[in-house]
Order: structure tokens, then C-alpha cells, then sequence
């Protein structure tokens, strides 16, 4: 059993998430998590897959899928174990005026503190800059330490950053 | 029900601010309800609210003024179930929520953008009207208490963003043609 990362990046079109999950069954490659999205318009998808075949023959499968306007990626990853966190989720959000360095920045001081981002998304909207981030911090993390390093820093980028822990409605 | 508002005079279309001016970002101050600029602001976004198209709200803030101040009129739209017609409030603040339910929510000012965001599906709000200062209490539900709190929370400097539910709960918004 081989587990494959495949991304799909490039030119939208109908079609092509049916064309290449046809691929993939016809390979014998079960398509496990995936993310899919437009990006500035831009089709975009990353998914892992396992089965038995090898990354060349899957790369050669997809080929008709690049069509001139795609690029396709294929390799083999290892598996990865699927830990719960320990620890909580908080949703970081920040919009403001764009410039460079507000990803690097926040982001920065978020791995400082132990903090792991999970999910993130991020939107340039005319001169609207929005960033949202699932943030992942140990047990031992001073939130109240952190949430005011972010104030810091997003005061120094002129943004307007939030982070507020994650709702887990249980019912 | 409608609420017994005064009769304001007449209002003037104003340009609409969009994220990220900051005086979206900031905690608005309480007004005078019988100053007449503040009377005249209410006008004022009452007006660029019905030239606004889809607007159902529209805020102090949004017309680039750090006023506790907002319109709400929800009466033609499908969802909501209580009306209470042109709402204009000063001063106003949420004193009961109850029910919170997940919806996605646009907004004048993130012209493109839409997001996740849960809010409290039956509110009782409190506020003051313009002119007279009157105390009005409204409890509403459904579609117009989103946008009641969508627009108390312009007043105290919050944008839908601050509120989306997950990192993948933001979305581009889209164009619904009319397929007649």
C-alpha cells in the first residue's frame, strides 16, 4: 500500500475534479482527504490517495488531465499518525490594509509561542488583506502572553488581528 | 409592528466606506440623540441605505462617521419573520440573545467577501431613538435580529470577519444572476 500526495494546480475548467478522481479509481487509488479551492482563480487542489499503485504510474494516468493549462504533482509521502491535539484551537483573524509581510510576521509569532497552524486561508480582496488561521497551542501556552504579542505586531502592520478559542458545540 | 420613529428630514446619499478604512475598526462613542447632526446622520443613512441595492442595513461607521447609529429594514426580505419596518437606532445594545444559529452573512463595506458567522437567532435590543432620545425596546427574531446584530457590532468597531466561524468559513461572493 503506498500513500500519494497529488497536487493539481492551474487553469479552472469544469470537470476537472471528476476527471481526475476517475483516474485515480481507475488506478485503484482511494482518494482520502482532499482540499480543492479557487485561488485568485486559479484552480487548486491537494489530496492524499492510497492504493497499490506507484507515483510514476498514477503521473501518467493524470497526463491527460494537464491538457496544456495544469500541472500536475505526484510523490509518495509516508504515512502520517493521526494525533488529536493536546491542548485548544483558537481561530486567529486578521484583516486590514495589505502590505508585505503580514503572513510572515503573525504567523512568526505564532510559531513562537509553540502554536501549530492547522488551516488557513488567506484573501486579497482590492486593498482588503483577510487572513484566517486554525491555531493548535500546547497546554502550557500563556494565551493571554500571545494574544498580546499579536496586538503588538499587528498594531507595527496597522492590521486588526482577533484570536478567540474555537466553539466545539458537543450534542 | 412597527417601530414609532420620528419623522426625520431629508437624508443624503453618502459614499460607503469599505475595509480596511479604520474607522470600521474603531469602538464608536455614544451620541446625543437630539443633536441635529446626529438626527441628519440618521437621515443620511436611511437614505444611502434604499439607493444601496440588497442593503438592509447600514451603519454610522460605514458612511466613514464613529457614531453609534444605524438603520435596519428588513420587511421585504424573504427571510426574516418578524418585521418591525425602518428601525433607527442611537445607542443601541443587545441585552438578551438566545439561540444561535450558523449563517453566512455579507456586508456593504467587504463588498466581496462573505463569511460563516453564528449569531443569536431571538434578541432583545435596546437603543434610543434619534430626535426625541425616546427609550424603544425591540425583541426580534430570525433574519432581522442577524442584522440588528450585524450592525451593533459596526458600532463597536467588529466586522463579520472578526466573526467567522473557521479558517474555511470565508468565502467570495457571488453574482446570482436572475435566470429570467
Amino acid at each position: 500500500m503506498t500513500s500519494l500526495a497529488i497536487t493539481v494546480v492551474g487553469h479552472d475548467r469544469p470537470g476537472i475534479i471528476a476527471q481526475a478522481a476517475d483516474v485515480l479509481s481507475r488506478c485503484g487509488m482511494n482518494l482520502e482527504d482532499s482540499s480543492m479551492t479557487l485561488l485568485r482563480g486559479h484552480f487548486a487542489m491537494t489530496l492524499i490517495c492510497a492504493g497499490e499503485a506507484d507515483a510514476a504510474q498514477v503521473e501518467a494516468a493524470l497526463q491527460p488531465l494537464v491538457n496544456g493549462s495544469l500541472d500536475v504533482t505526484v510523490r509518495e509521502v509516508p504515512e502520517e499518525p493521526d494525533v488529536p491535539p493536546l491542548g485548544s484551537s483558537y481561530l486567529v483573524t486578521v484583516h486590514g490594509a495589505d502590505r508585505l509581510g503580514i503572513v510572515a510576521r503573525l504567523a512568526g509569532v505564532i510559531a513562537d509561542a509553540g502554536g501549530n497552524i492547522t488551516d488557513l486561508t488567506t484573501r486579497l480582496s482590492g486593498t482588503l488583506y483577510v487572513l484566517l488561521a486554525e491555531v493548535d497551542l500546547p497546554r502550557s501556552t500563556d494565551v493571554e502572553a500571545l494574544q498580546g504579542r499579536l496586538a503588538e505586531v499587528s498594531g507595527e502592520l496597522g492590521v486588526d488581528t482577533t484570536m478567540r478559542l474555537l466553539e466545539n458545540d458537543q450534542l | 409592528m412597527t417601530l414609532a420613529l420620528p419623522t426625520l428630514p431629508s437624508g443624503r446619499v453618502l459614499d460607503v466606506v469599505r475595509a480596511p478604512n479604520h474607522v470600521l475598526s474603531v469602538s464608536c462613542s455614544l451620541v446625543d440623540p437630539a443633536d441635529p447632526s446626529v438626527v441628519q446622520l440618521c437621515a443620511d443613512l436611511v437614505a444611502t441605505m434604499r439607493v444601496s441595492p440588497g442593503c438592509v442595513g447600514l451603519a454610522a461607521p460605514q458612511v466613514g462617521v464613529a457614531a453609534q447609529a444605524f438603520c435596519v429594514e428588513v420587511s421585504a426580505h424573504p427571510k426574516a419573520r418578524t418585521r418591525h419596518g425602518l428601525i433607527v437606532l442611537v445607542n443601541a445594545e443587545i441585552v438578551d440573545a438566545s439561540r444561535n444559529e450558523k449563517g453566512r452573512e455579507g456586508c456593504l463595506s467587504v463588498p466581496d467577501l462573505t463569511g460563516d458567522v453564528k449569531r443569536a437567532t431571538k434578541i432583545t435590543v435596546a437603543g434610543q431613538l434619534p430626535l426625541l432620545g425616546e427609550r424603544a425596546l425591540i425583541t426580534t427574531d430570525a433574519f432581522e435580529a442577524r442584522a440588528l446584530q450585524h450592525e451593533i457590532d459596526h458600532c463597536n468597531g467588529v466586522l463579520f470577519l472578526d466573526r467567522v466561524t473557521g479558517a474555511h468559513a470565508l468565502h467570495a461572493r457571488k453574482v446570482y444572476l436572475d435566470p429570467g
